[in-house]
C-alpha cells in the first residue's frame, strides 16, 4: 500500500464532501459534509506522516480534530438559533443577504 | 485740438455711462442735458479740429492721434489710433452735427416715454461707436465701431421691447448684419495676411507704391477678393441687395432712431468704408462692377417697392435703401467723392424727412398709415414746409442740396462709360421724386382722412422738435453749394478738391473727355425727369385721387408684387430661415444634443446600471451558490496548476 | 494482506461518504458518516498511528458525531428533504466542478514522483505513531499550540452557550 492510494482516496472523499456541501439543503447535512472534508484532509496528513516518517503530521491531525470539535459545537448552536428564528433548517431560506 | 481727438468719441461714451447707470434716478431735464450736452460738446470739438485741419496745407491734412497700443503680438501691432483727414472730417461733422440735432429733437419726441434715460444712454452709446468707426486709423478699431453700431442698432430698434414685432425686428437687423460681418472679417483677415498690417495709411501706401505687386487686376486677384469680401460687409451694414431686408423692419424703432441710425449715419458706414478703401477698390474693375451693379439694382428695386407702400416710415426706409444704392454705384463707377457728397446731402434731407414724419405721426396721435392722413398742411405748417424742402432736395430739383450730388453721380456714370447705369439711375430718380411727392401729397394735401380721436385736433410739434427741422431744412437748401460741379463755371468742385488728400492712393478711373456743355444738357434731362415724377404724383394724388386706386386695380398683379416687396422676405424665410430652424431643431438639437450627447451620458449610466443588474445576481443570498463560486475559483486555480505541469 | 485490508476499508469509507451526500434523511446521513469515520480510523491503524486512530474513534465518532445526533434529534430528524429542488443548475454545476476537481487532483498526484522508498525508520520505540512518541512531540515541540487549543475550546463553549441560550 503506497501513499498514492491514500492520497487518491483522500481526494475522492474531499470532492464528495464538496459536492455534498453544494447539493444538500439541510444545514446539518452541510455540516456533516464539512466534517467529511475535514476527515479527508486528516487522511492526507496521516499519509504524509507515514511517508516522511515524522510525527508532525499526526500532531496536526490532532489539532484539526480539536478545531473540528469546537467548530461543530458552535455551528450546531447556530443551526439551533436558525431553527428557532426561522422555523426552518433549509439553508435556502436564510437569504436575507439577497439583493 | 489735434491731441484731443479722443475726446470726441469719449464724451458721448461718458454721457451714455452716466445716463445708463444712474439715469433711472435722474430727472428728465438732467438726462437730456447730459445726453445732448455731450454730443454738442463733441460737435464743437469736431468743428474746432476741422478748422485746425483746414489751416494745414492740403498735403499735410492727415493727422494721427494715438491713444494706446492695444495689441502687440509678434509682428502684429494694433493701436487705438484716430485719424483725422478730409474724409473722416466730413463724416465727423455729419455724425456729430446731425446727431446733435436729432438728440435735441428726441427731447420733445420721447418726453412721454418711461425708458427716457435708456433711450438716451443707447443713443449716446451709438454716437460713441459711430465716432470710433469714422475716426479710426486701422481696420481693427473700425471693426470695433462697426460692431458697436450694430449692437446699438439692435438695442434701439428693440427699444419698445414689449412689442413682439420690435424685438423680432431688432434680432433680424443684428443677425442680417452679422452675416455681412462674416465677409467683413474675412476681408480683414485676408488684408492682414497680405499686408501684415491693419493700418490704413500703411496698407494704402503699400498698394499704390508697389504697382508690380498690386497691379490693376484684370482677373480675380488678391485685391478683388479683399474688395468683394469687404463689400459683403458693406451690403449688410448699408442695406444693399441681398442683405437689405432688415432696414424696413427697423422702422419698429422710435422715429429719431430711424432718422439717426437708419438714414444719416449707421447705414452710411458701408459707403464710408468703401470710399476709405478706394485704393483697393479702384484697382479691381471686377469689384467695382459688382459694387455698381448691386448699387444700381438696389436703387431701382427699392424705389419700385417704395411706390406703393402705405406706412409713411416704410416709404422713407425704402427710399433710404434706394439712395444708398446711389452712393454705392457712385463708388462703383469711380466717383468716390461724389458718393460721399451724396452721403452728406442725403444725411440732411433724409434725417429731415424722418424727423418730419415723426412730427406728423406725433401730430395725429400715433397714426402711421398714409391712407389715413391728409390735409395736414394747415395744422402743421412748419413740418409741411420743411418736409417739402426735403422732398424737393431728394428729387434733385435745383438749387436744393440733392440736385448737385445726384447730378454729379449720374454724370460720372455717363462719363465713365456706363450708359446703362446712367439710364437706370435716371429712371430711379424719376421714381424717387414720384414716391416722395406721393408721400407729401397724401400726408399734407387732399381730404382729411385721419380719425378724429377724442383728444384733440392735429397740432404742430413743440419747438424742441421743430427747431431741428428748420435747421436741417436750411442745410438741405444750402448744403449742396459746397460741391458745385465744375461745369457751372463757378470754380472747381470744392468738395472734390477737399477730399483729394484722402483719396491720394486711389487710382483715378479714366473717363471719356466730355464735350463742353454736355453736362448742362444732362443736368437739364435729370431735372425734367424729376419734374415729371412730381407732376405725375400731383395728378394721381391731388387732382384726381381716385385715379391712383383705379390704376392699382387695373394693374393688380404688378401692384400686388410691389406691395409685397417682391416676396423677398418670404423667399428668405422659406429658403434660409426655415431650413436653419428645422435643421437646428431636428438635427442639432434632437439628433446630436439629445440623442448623441445626452444619449452617451445617459447611456454610460444605463450601461453601468445594466452591468450592476447583471452582477447583482451573484448576491442572491444563497449560501450554496456562494460555496459554488468559491469552488469554481478553486477549480480554476487547480486548472492553472494542472496545465502548467 | 495490508493492501487488501486497505482496499476494503477504503471502499467502505467511499461508500459511506457517498451515503452522507446521497441519503435523504439527515439521521441516516449522520449514521453513514459514523461508519466512514470508523473505517478511517482503521486506515489510520494501517498507517502505524494507533493513538490517532483511538482519538478518531473516541473524539470524532464518539463525541462530535454524538453531538450531531443530539442536535439532529432535537431538530426534526426525519424530515424528508426533497432532492429535486429548484436549483437544478446549481446542483449540476457543483457536481461538475467537483468531478473536474477530482480529475485534476488525480492527474496532479500522478505526476508527482511519490513512489519511492520511504525514509529510514527513526529510532523511536514503538514507531513514530506510538503514544509515547506522540506525547513527546505534542507536549514538547507543540506545547504552545496545545495551550492555545484549550483557549479555543473555552471560547467555543462560551460561544455555543451564548448562541443557543433561551432569550429571557
Amino acid at each position: 500500500m503506497n501513499i498514492f492510494h491514500c492520497l487518491i482516496l483522500s481526494a475522492a472523499l474531499f470532492t464528495i464532501g464538496t459536492i455534498g456541501v453544494i447539493v444538500r439543503k439541510n444545514i446539518i447535512s452541510i455540516f456533516l459534509c464539512i466534517e467529511l472534508m475535514l476527515n479527508a484532509v486528516n487522511l492526507t496528513f496521516m499519509a504524509f506522516s507515514k511517508y516522511l516518517n515524522q510525527v508532525n503530521g499526526q500532531v496536526f491531525v490532532f489539532f484539526i480534530m480539536v478545531v473540528a470539535a469546537a467548530e461543530a459545537a458552535v455551528g450546531l448552536a447556530i443551526a439551533i438559533v436558525l431553527h428557532k428564528n426561522r422555523k426552518t433548517l433549509s439553508v435556502d431560506d436564510a437569504n436575507l443577504m439577497k439583493w | 485740438m489735434m491731441d484731443y481727438l479722443w475726446l470726441i468719441p469719449l464724451l458721448p461714451l461718458m454721457g451714455s455711462a452716466l445716463n445708463g447707470i444712474f439715469g433711472k434716478r435722474f430727472p428728465k431735464p438732467l438726462i437730456s442735458a447730459i445726453a445732448c450736452g455731450s454730443v454738442g460738446a463733441s460737435f464743437i470739438i469736431a468743428v474746432a479740429a476741422v478748422t485746425r485741419l483746414l489751416a494745414l496745407p492740403p498735403v499735410e491734412r492727415h493727422v494721427i492721434d494715438t491713444m494706446f497700443t492695444w495689441i502687440a503680438s509678434g509682428d502684429f501691432v494694433a493701436k487705438a489710433e484716430f485719424l483725422l483727414d478730409p474724409l473722416s472730417a466730413v463724416m465727423l461733422l455729419v455724425v456729430t452735427g446731425v446727431g446733435f440735432l436729432i438728440h435735441v429733437y428726441s427731447i420733445g419726441y420721447m418726453h412721454a416715454e418711461d425708458g427716457y434715460y435708456r433711450f438716451f444712454a443707447y443713443l449716446n452709446l451709438f454716437m460713441f461707436s459711430m465716432l470710433v468707426l469714422v475716426l479710426s486709423a486701422n481696420f481693427l478699431l473700425m471693426f470695433v465701431g462697426w460692431e458697436g453700431v450694430g449692437l446699438c442698432s439692435y438695442l434701439l430698434i428693440g427699444y419698445y421691447f414689449d412689442r413682439r414685432t420690435a424685438a423680432d425686428a431688432g434680432k433680424k437687423a443684428f443677425i442680417v448684419n452679422r452675416i455681412g460681418d462674416v465677409g467683413f472679417i474675412l476681408g480683414i483677415l485676408l488684408i492682414f495676411a497680405t499686408f501684415r498690417s491693419l493700418d490704413f495709411t500703411a496698407i494704402f501706401s503699400n498698394i499704390s507704391g508697389d504697382p508690380s505687386r498690386f497691379p490693376v487686376e484684370t482677373g480675380f486677384g488678391i485685391l478683388t477678393a479683399v474688395g468683394i469680401l469687404l463689400f459683403v460687409g458693406a451690403t449688410g451694414k448699408s442695406a444693399q441687395i441681398p442683405l437689405y431686408v432688415w432696414l424696413p423692419d427697423a422702422m419698429e424703432g422710435p422715429t429719431p432712431v430711424s432718422a439717426l441710425i437708419h438714414a444719416a449715419t449707421m447705414v452710411t458706414a458701408g459707403v464710408y468704408m468703401v470710399v476709405r478703401c478706394s485704393a483697393i477698390f479702384s484697382r479691381s474693375p471686377i469689384t467695382l462692377g459688382v459694387v455698381a451693379f448691386i448699387g444700381v439694382s438696389t436703387a431701382l428695386m427699392a424705389a419700385t417697392i417704395g411706390l406703393v407702400q402705405t406706412d409713411i416710415k416704410r416709404v422713407l426706409a425704402y427710399s433710404t435703401v434706394s439712395q444708398l444704392g446711389y452712393m454705392f454705384f457712385a463708388a462703383g463707377v469711380g466717383a468716390f467723392s461724389a458718393g460721399i457728397f451724396h452721403l452728406v446731402t442725403h444725411a440732411f434731407f433724409k434725417a429731415l424727412l424722418f424727423l418730419g414724419a415723426g412730427s406728423v405721426i406725433h401730430a395725429i396721435g400715433g397714426e402711421q398709415d398714409l391712407m389715413r392722413m391728409g390735409g395736414l398742411r394747415k395744422f402743421t405748417p412748419t413740418t409741411h414746409a420743411t418736409m417739402l424742402i426735403a422732398a424737393l432736395a431728394i428729387s434733385g430739383i435745383p438749387p436744393f442740396a440733392g440736385f448737385f450730388s445726384k447730378d454729379e453721380i449720374l454724370w460720372s456714370a455717363w462719363v465713365g462709360g456706363h450708359p446703362i447705369v446712367w439710364i437706370v439711375g435716371l429712371a430711379t430718380a424719376g421714381l424717387t421724386s414720384f414716391y416722395m411727392f406721393r408721400l407729401i401729397f397724401l400726408a399734407f394735401y387732399g381730404s382729411e382722412r385721419f380719425p378724429e380721436n377724442a383728444r384733440q385736433h392735429p397740432h404742430e410739434s413743440p419747438p424742441s422738435m421743430t427747431m431741428p427741422l428748420i435747421a436741417l431744412g436750411a442745410l438741405s437748401i444750402v448744403g449742396g453749394f459746397v460741391g458745385v460741379s465744375a461745369w457751372m463755371r463757378l470754380g472747381p468742385n470744392q468738395f472734390e478738391k477737399f477730399l483729394e488728400p484722402s483719396l491720394e492712393f486711389t487710382r483715378t478711373i479714366q473717363s471719356a473727355n466730355p464735350a463742353p456743355g454736355q453736362e448742362f444738357i444732362f443736368a437739364v434731362i435729370s431735372v425734367c425727369v424729376a419734374s415729371l415724377g412730381i407732376y405725375l404724383a400731383y395728378r394721381l394724388y391731388v387732382v384726381n385721387p381716385a385715379a391712383s386706386d383705379n390704376l392699382a386695380r387695373r394693374m393688380h398683379a404688378p401692384y400686388s408684387l410691389l406691395l409685397h416687396k417682391y416676396y423677398v422676405d418670404e423667399v428668405y424665410d422659406a429658403a434660409i430661415v426655415k431650413p436653419v430652424v428645422v435643421g437646428s431643431r431636428e438635427f442639432l438639437w434632437r439628433g446630436i444634443d439629445v440623442d448623441v450627447i445626452d444619449g452617451s451620458v445617459n447611456g454610460a449610466a444605463t450601461m453601468v446600471q445594466n452591468a450592476g443588474s447583471l452582477l447583482k445576481n451573484i448576491q442572491n443570498g444563497l449560501v450554496r451558490s456562494y460555496a459554488t463560486w468559491i469552488l469554481a475559483g478553486a477549480v480554476l486555480i487547480l486548472l492553472y496548476i494542472t496545465l502548467s505541469q | 494482506m495490508e493492501t487488501s485490508l486497505f482496499y476494503l476499508l477504503g471502499g467502505v469509507a467511499l461508500i459511506a461518504a457517498i451515503g452522507v451526500v446521497a441519503l435523504r434523511r439527515v439521521f441516516y446521513a449522520a449514521l453513514s458518516l459514523i461508519v466512514c469515520l470508523c473505517s478511517l480510523a482503521g486506515i489510520y491503524l494501517l498507517l502505524d498511528a494507533p493513538f490517532i486512530a483511538a482519538v478518531q474513534i473516541i473524539l470524532y465518532a464518539g463525541a462530535i458525531m454524538v453531538l450531531f445526533l443530539f442536535i439532529i434529534m432535537l431538530l426534526d430528524p426525519f424530515a424528508a428533504t426533497a432532492y429535486t429542488d429548484k436549483r437544478k443548475r446549481l446542483m449540476f454545476f457543483g457536481t461538475f466542478l467537483g468531478a473536474a476537481a477530482l480529475v485534476m487532483l488525480s492527474s496532479l498526484l500522478r505526476s508527482y514522483n511519490l513512489a519511492r522508498a520511504p525514509h529510514e525508520l527513526l529510532q523511536a520505540p514503538g514507531g513514530i505513531g506510538s503514544v509515547a512518541n506522540f506525547a513527546r512531540s505534542l507536549f514538547g515541540d507543540y506545547l504552545l499550540p496545545f495551550e492555545a487549543t484549550s483557549v479555543l475550546i473555552l471560547v467555543a463553549i462560551i460561544g455555543a452557550v451564548v448562541l443557543a441560550k433561551r432569550q429571557t
